[in-house]
């Protein structure tokens, strides 16, 4: 396997472990308090809904020109890519609040406790709709991922195993220990795939308007790890700014 | 209605996100790298110049709201 494949693995990979266990505090904090029946059913609709969208959108992205897609393509991960990696660099430089699986996971299970509560035996709507669109909207994000990655590399199997490779990981650990995943390190994968989007969207995407990159795929890294030096820098610049902030308040 | 009105805020969101500059600043760069390359030039450097315009911007707006509040 080259590295590109390799990237693509990971790339994957990662940005599905870390919307898998978003969608898992979801799920368990509903599952819990309102019964597993209907919770579990929301989650098959969803990922029904899911290998649906994947399977009318696979097969008509590798019929797009290389190009066009490339192009397409690149811009979406980019200004996809850019969303994850401002959102890292503000958690990291604490202009937001670390995403804390155990506090979502307090929040959604007494949200569904104020519910009123139905027959056990009986389908609960609230309980559907909610871990419905907790595993669709995460999903959604994997498959767009997935697809676009994948129809690029021309190999979206390959980026399929890697988003499934994550999803089987994060839901075996947490069925085993049967709380939020709070020990993932969600803002370090969070950055790490804001920076690979972020890379991959700025090489596919300037190649897509017709550009040729210098050293072709090898300047690939170069922009990697270019985009990782910069947003790093960017994060620690702000953190100790806002620290001196709040310094000169007290 | 409000089921389509649901589905162009998440569409929006999913798209745009939390700051509409830095999609700004991704689509002119793309725009300005294809004009020039029509012209005959290669800037390889434009696209990645755009990027780190819109997410610097972005970033500044946000510490620079934080000390006023």
């Amino acid at each position: 396997m080259n590295a590109g494949a390799w990237g693509l693995l990971l790339s994957s990979f990662l940005a599905s472990a870390v919307e898998t266990v978003e969608a898992f505090t979801i799920v368990l904090a509903v599952g819990i308090t309102r019964g597993w029946k209907s919770t579990m059913l929301g989650v098959g609709a969803a990922l029904g809904m899911l290998a649906v969208l994947v399977a009318l959108l696979g097969p008509g992205l590798a019929v797009i020109p290389i190009d066009v897609l490339r192009l397409v393509v690149g811009a979406l991960l980019l200004i996809f890519g850019l969303q994850w990696l401002r959102k890292a660099i503000l958690r990291a430089s604490g202009y937001k609040a670390m995403h804390d699986e155990v506090a979502i996971f307090a929040r959604e299970a007494a949200e569904a406790r104020e519910r009123p509560p139905t027959d056990p035996s009986a389908f609960d709507q609230y309980a559907f709709s909610l871990s419905f669109k907790g595993v669709f909207l995460e999903g959604l994000e994997v498959v767009f991922i997935v697809l676009t990655f994948g129809a690029i590399h021309g190999n979206i199997p390959l980026a399929a195993a890697g988003a499934a490779i994550a999803v089987a990981l994060v839901v075996i650990v947490g069925v085993a220990v049967r709380a939020p995943l709070s020990k993932v390190p969600e803002n370090t994968l969070k950055f790490t795939v804001g920076v690979m989007l972020t890379s991959f969207g700025i090489f596919w995407g300037a190649e897509g308007a017709g550009i040729v990159w210098p050293g072709n795929d090898v300047a690939l890294v170069g922009i990697v790890v270019a985009t990782a030096a910069a947003s790093i820098a960017a994060a620690s610049t702000m953190r100790r700014e806002r620290e001196r902030g709040l310094a000169a308040a007290a | 209605m409000t089921a389509f009105k649901n589905f162009m805020a998440f569409l929006y969101d999913f798209v745009v996100g939390d700051d509409w500059r830095m999609s700004v600043a991704v689509i002119l760069g793309l725009v300005a790298t294809g004009f020039a390359v029509r012209s005959g030039l290669n800037p390889w450097w434009l696209l990645p110049l755009f990027v780190a315009a819109g997410l610097g911007i972005s970033l500044r707006r946000v510490v620079r709201k934080n000390g006023e509040s």
